[in-house]
C-alpha cells in the first residue's frame, strides 16, 4: 500500500562453504546481542612471531586487535566474540611507515589513518587513500583506526579498500607456514570475511610507487556518521600529452558482498580522451558490475544509478589530480 | 552561538527584526522596563554541567544496587504461551525475575494522569506483555543480578513460547477489513459510540464549522492531496534508565530520567496498585526526553525486581531498546483539500488525518486534528481523525505532538495554491492569518495571537529579502502553530538570611527552564537572576506539578514563581512594618526596594534582619493557569538539491517565533533552534525502516540518520514578542511550535529547487532521486 521499498537487514550472500553469517556492517542494531563488553584475555604482541603463535594457538577464538575501533565495539554489542584479544601495535613492522617516491609506501597494517594525511609527501602521493583516510570517522577515530583494520574488517562498504585496489596494493600477510603476498582485489571474500587462515594477520600493505592521480568518493544521505551507500576509488594515469588516459583502474564499494574491481570500466578508458564523455561512459561499464542488495542503506537500483554518477566524479578529480602533477 | 548574542530587546513598537534579532510587538504599548526578564544571565546548572558533574539516572550508585536486564521480543506481534524463568532463577548471581504476572491484575482500571485519561491495563501491558507481545522490543522479562553481564547471560536462559503472528506496521493497512487485530476486545470510539467489530481503530474524531460542501462549491480553486510521514523518534541522547529502592518498610523510592516526577509517580503507583504516597520519585538530571520521557517504562519494573530482591535494582536501556522500546511519534497518513477564491481567502477545508497509536490506543491524532488548520481563520471547514493500533511500540509525544504531520500537509497544499493563484506565500497566508477572534475548526476562539506580525517579520528578514540564485536551487517558506498548555506548577521559595531565594520547583529542567523560572521570581522580587538558586526537588519536596511538556512550563511554572514572588514581598512588608514600626499599608515595595517616608531598605538589607523579626519567610504558590499561549512559528529555508544523487543541502534557515516575551532570549533561541533541527531531520532522513516481519532494521544512531553539525548550516532566528495577555510577564510557550514547518518549508523548497512536490516524508536522497526520475 505504501510506496516505499521496505529495506532488508542484511547481504544476500550466496551460498558458501562455511554458513554464511548475518553480518554486513559492523553496526548493525538489528542483529545486537548485548550491551556489556564480554570478559577476554588480552595479549599484546611484540614480534611478528610472537603474534603467529598466539593466534595459531587462539584459532577462532582469537581476533587481532589495531585500533580496535571495528572489534571492541563489535565485541561489545555481540556481534563476534573472543576468548583472547592480540594487540598487534607494538609489532615495530606494523607501525611501520616508509614511502619511497621511486620504491613506493610500505604501510604497516596498524598505522592510524592520521598519520596518512599528516604526512605531505604521502598525501601527494597516494589522494585516492588519503581521500579514504579523512573520512573514516571523525579526528578521534582516525587517532585510532587503521587501514589494515579496516581491511581486514572486510565490511563490503569499507572506505579505504577501493582506494587501496585502484592504487593497486599487496597484502603482506605473515602465518605459521611463513609470509605471503595477495592483492587487496582479492582479499575480501564475504561480509566480514577474507582470505586470512588460522594463525596469519595482516603485516602491512604495499603500494607500488605513485603515478598518476586517484580519487576516492562515496555517497551517503548525510555529511558524516554514515556508512557508504556506494563507495567508489580511481586511479589513472594520461598518456604523455596529458590528453588521453593511458591506463586505469576502478573499484566500488557498499553493492556487492565485496569490495569489486570494475574491470570493464577501467579497461574502456584506455586510449580515450579524458573527457566527461569517457568518465560516464566508464560510469555506465562500472555499474555492470554492480549487484546491490535493496538495505537500510538504499534501495538497490538507487545504489546501481549511484555507481555511475560517482564514477564520472570520481575520474574527473582523478584526472585532474593527474594532470596538475605534470 | 556568538551570533545569536547580538540583538537586545528592541524598544519599538513595530514589529520589525534584525538577521538575528528580537522584534517587539504589543499593539501600541512600548514594553516595560524589565530588569532581569530579556537580559542572558549564565544557567544556574552551566557549570555542573560542563564540568560533568551533574548527576543523571546512569551515574547514581547505591550500596548493594543490583543492575537489571530486560528480556524483548524478537516478534512484532506474537501469543506469548508461555513464559520459563526457572532456569534464570536458578543462576547464581541472580536475585530477582519479574513478568507481567507479578503486575497487579489492572483490567478495566483507568488513571487520570494530568494530560487525559489513561488505560492501565494498556500501560501495565507495555510495561510488561502480558499475553501478547506488539512490536518487536516489547518488554516480556526482567531480571536483577549482581552485574550486567550475570544479567544478560540469565535473560538467554528465559524460555518464552512464541505464537507468532501476522503483523501490520502502515497505517492504512491496519484499518482495512482482515488486518492483523491487535486487540480483540477493541471497538472504535466512533464519536462517542461504541462500534461493532474486531478493529484496530481506537478512536474516530469529527470537527466541522460552517458548510464545508457548500464552501468547496464557491471556491474558485480546490486543491486536495494526500501526505505520507514515517515513524520518526524524538532522539533524546540519553537512554531511559531508572533505578528503584522498594525498602522493608515499604517505602518505594524511584530515581529517574523523567519529564514528570510526579506522573511518574502517579503512574508507578497505579501500576502497582499501591498508595502515592508510598512512593518518592527523584529526578535525576536529563538528557532530552521531547515528550518520549513522560510514559514510564522502566520505573515500574525495577521497582518489581527492587521488591522481591529487597535491595536497589538499577534498569539502563541501551540504544536499540530506546528505538524499539518506547514511544517514537506516529507515522501518518493525512488527506488536506482547501478551496480558495481567486483573490487568496482560503474558503473551505478538509482534512483525513490517521495516524499510528502504536500498539495500544491512545496516541497524537487529537492535537493533530487540532492543530492541521490552526493557522489560518476558516470558516467552513471539516476535520476527520483515526487513532490506529499497529505493531509498532505505542507511541508517545513528541515536540507538539501530531502537530508536524498535520503542517507538512496543510502548509504544502497552501504553496500549492500560492502558486497557482499567482500569490506570493507569505501575503497569501496573511490574507488567511488566524487572529484574536478566529474560531478554530476544533472550537476555541483566538486570543491575542501574534501569527501576522511573525509572517510580517518574516517578510522582513533579511534572508527573505535577499535573492537566491543558482541552478537547482529554491527556496520555501511555511508556517506552524501549536496550542501549547498550561497545567499545574507548584513552587515554594524561603529567603536566606544572605538576600538571596532558594526556589524550589517540581518542573525537571529540560531546555534551561531553572533559570528562566528563576528570572521570573527575580524581576518580581527585584532581585538578579544570580541571587535566586532553584532547585528541582523530589515528589515529597514540593507541590504537584504537572510534566514538563506541553511547552509550559516557563509560562506556568514560572507564573507560579511569580505569585510566591509576590507572597514573598507581602510577607516582606509586614517584616518592615515591624522594623519601622508602621502598618504594612504604609509599606511600599518597587524594583528591589521596600521604603516608608525617607527610610529604605533593599530586598536584601531587610533579608538580614528576618532573623530578628519572626525568622525565616517561606512564599508558595500552586497555579492551574488557562491562557492564550498559543505559538506560532514561519521558518524560511533556501536548499540546492543535487539532481544526480537527490540529496538536498541547506544553504540558509531562518525561524522566526511569537514568544509572547522571550525571558532568556538564549534558551528562546536555543528552542527555536533546536525545534528546527529536529524538524529538518524529520524531513530529510530520519524514518523507523521495517524488515519483512516488521523489525524495525535500524536502531541505532548509525543508520537512523539524524541531522549532524554538518548538515546544518546555522539557524538564524528572529523572536517576535506579542506579549500573552494571561500572563503577568507576557510569556508563551516556545518550546514545541519550531519542529513543526521544517517538513513543509523543505518539500516547498526542494518543489522551487526541482519542479517536484515530495509528498511524503522523509524526502531522503533516494526518494528525491527517484522523483526526479519520475518526473523526466
Ligand atoms: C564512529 C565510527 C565511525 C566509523 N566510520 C567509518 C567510516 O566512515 N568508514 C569506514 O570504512 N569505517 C568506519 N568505521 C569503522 C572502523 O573505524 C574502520 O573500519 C577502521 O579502519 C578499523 O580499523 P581499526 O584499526 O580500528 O581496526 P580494529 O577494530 O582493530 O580491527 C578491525 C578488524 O580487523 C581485524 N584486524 C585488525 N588488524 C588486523 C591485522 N593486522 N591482521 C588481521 N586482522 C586484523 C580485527 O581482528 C577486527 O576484526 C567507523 C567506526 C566508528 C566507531
Amino acid at each position: 500500500m505504501r510506496g516505499t521499498t521496505k529495506y532488508g537487514s542484511c547481504w544476500k550472500v550466496a551460498a558458501q562453504n562455511r554458513p554464511p553469517r548475518s553480518f554486513y556492517y559492523s553496526l548493525s542494531a538489528s542483529t545486537r546481542k548485548a550491551t556489556a563488553l564480554q570478559d577476554f584475555s588480552y595479549a599484546a604482541a611484540t614480534t611478528i612471531d610472537e603474534a603467529v603463535s598466539l593466534l595459531s594457538a587462539g584459532g577462532d577464538r582469537a581476533r587481532v586487535l589495531a585500533g580496535g575501533t571495528d572489534i571492541i565495539v563489535q565485541l561489545r554489542e555481540g556481534l563476534r566474540s573472543a576468548d583472547l584479544v592480540v594487540d598487534v601495535k607494538k609489532i615495530p613492522e606494523l607501525m611501520a611507515l616508509d614511502f619511497d617516491p621511486a620504491r613506493g609506501l610500505l604501510l604497516g597494517a596498524a598505522v592510524p589513518c592520521y598519520r596518512l594525511y599528516d604526512d605531505e609527501r604521502i598525501a601527494a602521493a597516494y589522494p585516492a587513500l588519503v581521500d579514504s583516510a579523512r573520512i573514516i570517522g571523525g579526528w578521534q577515530i582516525q587517532g585510532r583506526a587503521s587501514i589494515g583494520g579496516n581491511l581486514c574488517n572486510s565490511s563490503p562498504a569499507a572506505d579505504s579498500i577501493p582506494s587501496l585496489i585502484a592504487l593497486g596494493a599487496t597484502c603482506r600477510i605473515a602465518g605459521p607456514a611463513g609470509t605471503r603476498e595477495v592483492p587487496v582485489a582479492e582479499f575480501c571474500t564475504a561480509p566480514g570475511r577474507n582470505c586470512l587462515a588460522r594463525g596469519e594477520f595482516l603485516v602491512s600493505l604495499v603500494l607500488p610507487a605513485p603515478r598518476g592521480g586517484s580519487a576516492y568518493l562515496r555517497f551517503i544521505p548525510r555529511n558524516e556518521m554514515d556508512i557508504a551507500v556506494v563507495g567508489v576509488g580511481a586511479w589513472v594515469e594520461l598518456d604523455p600529452s596529458g590528453q588521453k588516459i593511458a591506463d586505469a583502474r576502478i573499484a566500488l564499494a557498499a553493492v556487492a558482498p565485496t569490495p569489486v574491481v570494475a574491470a570493464e570500466a577501467g579497461k574502456s578508458l584506455v586510449g580515450q580522451p579524458a573527457s566527461e564523455a569517457s568518465f560516464k561512459a566508464a560510469g555506465e561499464a562500472a555499474k555492470k558490475v554492480a549487484r546491490p542488495i535493496t538495505d537500510r542503506r538504499g534501495p538497490a537500483d538507487y545504489r546501481t544509478h549511484l555507481v555511475g554518477v560517482l564514477t564520472q566524479r570520481v575520474l574527473a578529480t582523478a584526472v585532474e589530480r593527474a594532470k596538475s602533477k605534470k | 552561538m556568538a551570533e545569536h548574542k547580538t540583538a537586545s530587546p528592541a524598544k519599538s513598537d513595530a514589529a520589525q527584526s534584525a538577521g538575528n534579532g528580537h522584534a517587539q510587538t504589543n499593539g501600541s504599548t512600548v514594553a516595560p522596563p524589565y530588569r532581569v526578564i530579556g537580559t542572558r544571565p549564565v544557567r544556574h546548572d552551566g557549570a555542573d554541567k560542563v564540568t560533568g558533574r551533574a548527576v543523571y539516572g546512569a551515574d547514581l550508585q547505591l550500596p548493594g544496587m543490583l543492575y537489571g536486564a530486560i528480556l524483548r521480543s524478537p516478534h512484532a506481534h506474537a501469543r506469548i504461551k508461555s513464559i520459563d524463568t526457572s532456569a534464570a532463577e536458578q543462576m547464581p548471581g541472580v536475585l530477582a525475575v519479574a513478568t507481567a504476572r507479578d503486575l497487579p491484575n489492572l483490567k478495566d482500571k483507568v488513571a487520570n494522569l494530568g494530560e487525559g485519561a489513561v488505560n492501565l491495563a494498556h500501560l501495565g501491558a507495555n510495561v510488561l506483555a502480558h499475553d501478547k507481545a506488539l512490536y518487536k522490543g516489547h518488554a516480556v522479562a526482567a531480571v536483577a543480578a549482581v552485574n550486567i553481564h550475570v544479567a544478560e547471560a540469565a535473560l538467554a536462559k528465559i524460555r518464552v513460547d512464541y505464537e507468532p503472528l501476522t503483523a501490520v506496521t502502515w497505517v492504512l493497512d491496519a484499518m482495512q477489513p482482515g488486518a492483523p487485530i491487535l486487540h480483540p476486545d477493541l471497538r472504535t470510539d466512533e464519536l462517542g459510540e461504541p462500534g461493532a467489530g474486531n478493529t484496530n481503530i481506537s478512536t474516530h474524531l469529527h470537527f466541522e464549522q460552517g458548510d464545508p460542501d457548500k464552501a468547496f462549491g464557491q471556491a474558485d480553486v480546490v486543491i486536495e492531496r494526500e501526505y505520507r510521514t514515517a515513524t520518526v523518534h524524538q532522539g533524546y541522547i540519553e537512554p531511559h534508565v531508572s533505578t528503584a529502592l522498594w525498602n522493608n518498610d515499604g517505602h518505594l523510592t524511584i530515581w529517574t530520567a523523567t519529564q514528570g516526577s510526579f506522573t511518574a509517580r502517579q503512574q508507578t503507583a497505579e501500576l502497582l496498585q499501591i498508595p502515592l504516597s508510598q512512593v518518592t520519585v527523584v529526578p535525576c538530571e536529563i538528557g532530552g526526553g521531547f515528550g518520549g520521557k513522560i510514559p514510564v517504562y522502566l520505573e515500574p519494573v525495577a521497582a518489581l525486581l527492587s521488591r522481591k530482591c529487597g535491595r536497589p535494582v538499577k534498569l539502563i536501556m541501551n540504544r536499540a531498546d530506546v528505538f524499539e522500546g518506547t514511544g517514537p511519534t506516529p507515522g501518518s497518513f493525512v488527506r488536506v483539500k482547501l478551496g480558495a477564491k481567486k483573490d487568496g481567502r482560503i474558503v473551505a477545508a478538509e482534512a483525513y488525518l490517521a495516524y499510528d497509536a502504536g500498539a495500544y490506543p491512545g496516541g497524537m491524532i487529537g492535537p493533530g486534528c487540532m492543530c492541521v488548520f490552526s493557522c489560518y481563520d476558516i470558516p467552513n471547514a471539516r476535520v476527520d481523525g483515526y487513532d490506529v493500533c499497529l505493531n509498532k511500540p505505542k507511541t508517545a509525544a513528541y515536540r507538539a505532538p501530531g502537530a508536524t504531520q498535520a503542517a507538512f500537509a496543510c502548509e504544502s497544499v497552501v504553496d500549492e495554491l500560492a502558486e497557482k493563484l499567482g500569490i506570493d506565500p507569505i501575503e497569501l497566508r496573511l490574507k488567511n492569518a488566524a487572529k484574536e477572534g478566529t474560531r478554530r475548526v476544533d472550537g476555541p476562539v483566538y486570543d491575542r495571537v501574534g501569527l501576522v506580525e511573525t509572517l510580517e517579520a518574516a517578510r522582513n528578514t533579511p534572508h527573505w529579502k535577499s535573492k537566491l540564485e543558482g541552478k537547482n536551487r529554491g527556496r520555501g517558506i511555511a508556517c506552524g502553530f501549536w496550542f501549547n498548555i498550561g497545567l499545574k506548577s507548584s513552587v515554594s521559595a524561603h529567603v536566606n538570611f544572605d538576600g538571596t531565594v532558594t526556589l524550589l520547583e517540581g518542573s525537571t529542567d529540560i531546555g534551561g527552564s531553572r533559570t528562566s523560572i528563576a528570572m521570573q521570581l527575580a524581576e518580581t522580587l527585584g532581585i538578579k537572576a544570580e541571587e535566586v538558586i532553584p532547585r528541582v526537588v523530589d515528589t515529597d519536596s514540593v507541590g504537584y506539578t504537572d510534566v514538563t511538556g506541553g511547552s509550559r512550563v516557563t509560562f506556568a511554572t514560572g507564573l507560579a514563581a511569580y505569585h510566591a514572588g509576590l507572597d514573598i514581598i507581602a510577607q516582606m512588608r509586614q517584616r518592615a512594618a515591624l522594623v519601622w514600626e508602621c502598618k504594612v499599608e504604609e509599606v511600599e515595595f518597587d524594583a528591589g526596594t521596600f521604603r516608608h517616608k525617607k527610610q529604605s531598605l533593599t530586598f536584601r538589607e531587610l533579608a538580614g534582619k528576618l532573623h530578628q523579626t519572626g525568622g525565616a519567610i517561606v512564599g508558595r504558590a500552586s497555579v492551574d493557569p488557562e491562557g492564550a499561549t498559543n505559538g506560532f512559528a514561519v521558518q524560511i529555508a533556501d536548499v540546492e538539491v543535487d539532481p544526480d544523487t537527490g540529496k538536498t543541502t541547506i544553504l540558509r534557515w531562518t525561524i522566526v517565533q511569537d514568544a509572547g516575551r522571550a525571558i532568556h532570549p538564549s534558551y528562546v533561541e536555543g528552542q527555536m533552534q533546536g525545534g528546527a533541527v529536529q524538524g529538518i531531520g524529520w524531513a530529510l532522513n530520519e524514518e523507523y525502516l521495517y524488515d519483512d516481519k516488521s523489525r524495525m532494521t535500524n536502531a541505532s544512531y548509525l543508520d537512523y540518520r539524524m541531522p549532524t553539525a554538518l548538515d546544518l548550516p546555522m539557524i538564524e532566528t528572529v523572536i517576535v514578542e506579542v506579549p500573552n495577555p494571561a500572563h503577568p510577564y507576557g510569556v508563551r510557550g516556545v518550546g514545541e511550535v519550531p519542529i513543526c514547518a521544517p517538513p513543509a518549508t523543505l518539500a516547498n523548497a526542494i518543489y522551487r529547487a526541482t519542479g517536484v512536490r515530495m509528498r511524503e516524508l522523509p524526502m531522503s536522497p533516494p526518494r528525491v532521486w527517484a522523483a526526479l526520475a519520475a518526473k523526466k
